[in-house]
């Protein structure tokens, strides 16, 4: 065809989406955090963990509601059940929680699976779809908190080992190795990330996001994509829930399941950058760090603060001023500012 | 065998019917045009036939198929496409990135799709705006992009709904020369809802007329405009070629 | 749940549906439904009663105990009204402004300690607090409507959302920075039992319920009967059309937020003697209002206090069915059930 089309007006253009670089900043990313253990003192090591435990629940929630635009407000589901399944096998059957990882992700995606099936089956939106994640997650807390079967509101206490092992993740207090895996987990939900969103099933997914009729109409089986970005999406952040135990050696139904599981798989990501592969991550960083600030202040207040010694709430609070400022000035997120901000020069 | 068989198609929405009705078919490799007013119901026809909807009565068939009320990415596969009135882009990706998708979803690979999809782009004359964000055209590019995406879904008969509404007349004649082509080199059955008659009488082997749901006349260009029925409830309405 | 008169048949498995057939929304926050579906509605009442019978011969069968029972339907319709308190306020809110508030039961919280310092610094009756809590509510309300959330009108639905869990998580750590976790409570002097067929219910609860019912009767009145009441039912309807005919809509979007807010704020104090204070309780009250809202359809004012009271019930009920379980459990399975059966609510049209 030989005129093109006239327009006095011309759009920015797309950058060919740089897979490549992303995959190398990741691998520069992983080198250096690696190398963490060698210059931090445990106190901060014990926060680059928290960062990266954040940062794994938040990649999770950010396929489904950021690439597939599901807005999910029951994510403490899927981190419950990774943290219970592999706490189950290993306390009752003696399993290696690497193996109780496995079927934590396998649990939390078949669940996934079942609730998101229901959900779209009978075409829940918007609100409603954000109000049924969350209805399961909550009964699955209430579920955990009456069941014998999982120590009702007690819950687990990892036993201790006295010896490290790598084949049941138990080191030292404040060991390199913790940070090694959480690293190696996240940075393994990156490349996840950026293989999914250079797939088949990526590219589906971000298609039925813009438009489901469009994409349904040119062939893409909108059901199924959504499906399998749900499911995936859980068992990412199911992987969260299993080290978050091995971890901090405890869970009970309000550390796995509770709404505020949830509200942290979402504000990382909002914070970052919705939808996009650094978001979750670069939000992690700004929390991670704030929690642990806030958290000092109130075990040592400055002077004229004294009335907040030993008190809670503050780093929640922080959090909250912080996302209600994001979403007003910045919705998308740090990391989406200053890429867009990049893209303009 | 026609490769687009449509019988007794009815569908209601709360008491109105929208489509009343209608039947016809199309041949392989033949172009129909379908007119007629505002709210004739063209687009929940072709909502039915592409099964965004399910007629409440009638079958559609696609060469022997039955494809009545199938879920539309199955319609899809089956090899029938279709475009939107309202354009519906995948606004966060690019035009290229559009176009390859919609041939991924037909089982292309990755690489060949991209490749696929850089010529198709080209064939309607977005190269331009190759890597432009789709939700950044204006609405000459929408409307190409929509017929991009389904020449990518490579089908045998494509559902197009006023593809050339909102273009400048300058603009609609590559765009009538390349649904000539689609036709005659690469064999694509054509059925398109338009209102711009100048484009109906060029393009159409046979033309359908529809008035508040039902088949008002169906024949050839030249009969149809001849039709007095026709000039008095759609003609007659407002002068040829408006709409845009 | 499964009415065999719903008018959305289950969609088949995996279809596309076409937005653009779709009417747009209109919400309707209390005019009576038109002749020709009052027959619908009656239907609709008459299944409810009836799942509601069945239910009670459920729970006796289940305890053999008619006292126990009669305490149920007692405690569940009490509390119930409370709580259809609560969520009229936030379908108001939905109805009008279309946030879903996450901040509601936070300003719920803010209402029980009001009146935790009223008794505790003054020794005033609890129920005095209602005098400092609704209009103090009321322009917090309006405030956080005119200075955070018009910020974010008319952007999509996530960010509200977020900007009300973000209230919420700010408000209830707050509380809990202030006054540390421990409960507090703000009893009612002399409060004792009445004897009613067997089963007792304290002055109290009862007084709780009576003062919601009037409290909700007002609310109806004023947005039956008032100038006001008829713009903001307008906006709700429609509000480019409620802008035509000149009604100053981000006037009445900070009205409904603030009025909304100050339901939450009577609320909180009616229920104060009944509760055990912590900075987590107006969460609770939160997620009960939600399946409130949800069941009597979203907007819905009437509905919301009828489906407060159905959830009062079946909270109480449930208790029965499912001993050893939070009656919240019960709750959110008859919650999952109207979100995909009658997600446009018991008393909506549907969608």
């Amino acid at each position: 065809m030989s005129t093109a089309v006239q327009s006095s007006e011309e759009p920015r253009a797309l950058p060919r989406p740089p897979w490549g670089r992303h995959l190398a900043a990741v691998a520069v990313l992983a080198v250096l955090l690696a190398l963490l253990p060698l210059v931090l003192a445990p106190a901060q090591q014990a926060v680059a963990v928290r960062v990266l435990i954040f940062a794994l629940l938040a990649l999770g929630w950010n396929i489904m509601s950021g690439f597939g635009g599901m807005f999910s407000f029951g994510h403490a589901a899927y981190f419950g059940i990774g943290a219970y399944v592999s706490v189950w096998l290993l306390v009752e059957r003696g399993v290696s929680p690497w193996i109780g990882m496995l079927a934590g992700m396998v649990a939390a995606a078949l669940f996934a699976a079942l609730i998101g099936f229901l959900a779209l089956r009978y075409r829940l939106k918007g609100a409603y779809f954000a109000l049924s994640t969350f209805a399961f997650a909550e009964m699955l807390r209430l579920l955990a908190t009456n069941s014998d079967l999982v120590n009702r509101a007690v819950g687990y206490n990892v036993p201790l080992r006295g010896e490290s092992s790598w084949a049941f993740i138990q080191f030292e207090p404040g060991a390199a190795e913790y940070l090694w895996i959480a690293l190696a987990l996240t940075v393994a939900a990156l490349v996840v990330t950026i293989v999914f969103l250079r797939s088949r099933l990526g590219r589906f997914t971000v298609a039925v996001r813009d438009d489901e009729d469009a994409a349904a109409a040119l062939g893409i089986p909108v059901m199924r994509t959504k499906l399998l970005t749900i499911m995936l999406s859980a068992a990412i952040t199911s992987v969260a829930g299993t080290f978050y135990v091995q971890y901090y050696f405890f869970v009970d139904p309000d550390v796995a399941f509770g709404s505020s599981v949830s509200i942290q798989a979402i504000l990382p990501a909002v914070i970052g950058g919705v939808a996009t592969i650094w978001g979750p991550v670069i939000g992690a960083a700004i929390l991670g760090p704030l929690n642990d600030l806030t958290a000092t202040l109130l075990r040592d207040p400055p002077p004229g603060l004294e009335f907040l010694q030993g008190r809670a709430g503050l780093d929640v609070m922080v959090y909250a001023v912080l996302l209600i400022l994001i979403v007003l000035l910045l919705p998308q997120g740090v990391y989406g500012a200053i890429r867009e901000r990049w893209e303009r020069r | 065998m026609s490769l687009l068989q449509v019988d007794n198609v009815s569908k209601t929405f709360r008491g109105l019917k929208a489509v009343d009705d209608v039947s016809f078919t199309v041949e392989e490799g033949s172009i129909l045009g379908i007119i007629g007013p505002n709210g004739a119901g063209k687009t929940t026809l072709f909502n039915c036939i592409a099964g965004a909807i399910a007629p409440d009565t009638g079958t559609v068939r696609l060469s022997g198929t039955d494809v009545t009320g199938a879920a539309p990415h199955k319609v899809s596969k089956a090899g029938m496409a279709r475009t939107f009135q309202l354009m519906k882009p995948f606004g966060s990706m690019s035009v290229l990135e559009n176009v390859a998708v919609a041939a991924m979803a037909h089982g292309t690979s990755r690489r060949a799709a991209t490749d696929a999809a850089a010529d198709v782009v080209e064939r309607v004359g977005l190269s331009r705006w190759r890597d432009a964000r789709a939700d950044g055209l204006p609405t000459a590019g929408l409307k190409r992009l929509e017929l991009a995406r389904a020449l990518a879904s490579r089908p045998r008969v494509l559902l197009l709904d006023e593809v050339l509404a909102g273009l400048l007349p300058a603009e609609r004649l590559p765009v009538m020369d390349l649904l000539e082509t689609l036709r005659s080199q690469d064999g694509v059955t054509l059925v398109f809802v338009e209102h711009i008659m100048a484009a109906v009488m060029r393009l159409s082997d046979s033309v359908l007329v529809l008035e508040q749901g039902r088949v008002l006349t169906a024949g050839s260009p030249a009969e149809v405009t001849r039709d007095p029925r026709v000039i008095e409830a759609y003609l007659g309405e407002e002068p040829a070629g408006a709409g845009s | 749940m499964t009415d065999p008169t719903r008018e959305h048949g289950a969609p088949p498995l995996d279809r596309g549906t076409v937005s653009t057939e779709e009417p747009p929304q209109t919400t309707q926050l209390t005019t009576p439904a038109p002749g020709g579906r009052r027959r619908a509605v009656a239907v609709r009442v008459a299944a409810v009663v009836a799942i509601a019978v069945v239910a009670l011969g459920l729970a006796y069968w289940r305890t053999g105990n008619e006292v126990v029972v009669t305490q149920a339907v007692l405690t569940g319709l009490m509390i119930g009204g409370v709580y259809g308190l609560v969520a009229m306020g936030l379908t108001l809110i939905f109805g009008v402004l279309d946030i879903v508030n996450f901040a509601h039961g936070a300003f719920l919280a803010v209402a029980l300690y009001i009146t935790v310092e009223m008794v505790g610094r003054f020794g005033a009756h609890p129920y005095l607090a209602l005098l400092v809590s609704v209009p103090l509510m009321f322009l917090l309300g309006a405030a956080v409507q005119r200075f955070i959330l018009s910020g974010a009108m008319g952007k999509p639905l996530e960010n509200q959302l977020l900007i009300t869990l973000g209230l919420a998580l700010l408000i209830d750590n707050g509380l809990l920075l202030f006054y540390g976790p421990n409960p507090q409570s703000a009893r009612l002097p002399n409060d004792t039992g009445i004897n009613v067929f067997g089963a007792v219910v304290t002055v109290g609860r009862l007084l709780a319920f009576a003062v919601a019912l009037v409290l909700a009767g007002l609310l109806y009145l004023l947005l039956q009967r008032t100038r006001l009441g008829t713009a903001i039912r307008a906006v709700a309807a429609n509000d480019s059309g409620a802008q035509m005919v000149g009604i100053d809509t981000r006037r009445i979007y900070m009205a409904t937020f603030a009025i909304g807010t100050a339901c939450a704020g009577a609320a909180g104090v009616l229920v104060a003697p009944l509760v055990t204070i912590e900075p987590t309780t107006g969460e609770l009250f939160n997620i009960v209002a939600f399946v409130v809202v949800v069941l009597g359809g979203m907007g819905n004012v009437v509905g919301a206090l009828v489906g407060g009271l159905l959830i009062g019930l079946t909270e109480q009920l449930g208790a029965l069915y499912l001993p050893g379980q939070s009656p919240l459990l019960s709750v959110f399975i008859v919650f999952v059930l109207v979100l995909f059966l009658r997600p446009q609510g018991l008393f909506g049209r549907a969608a």
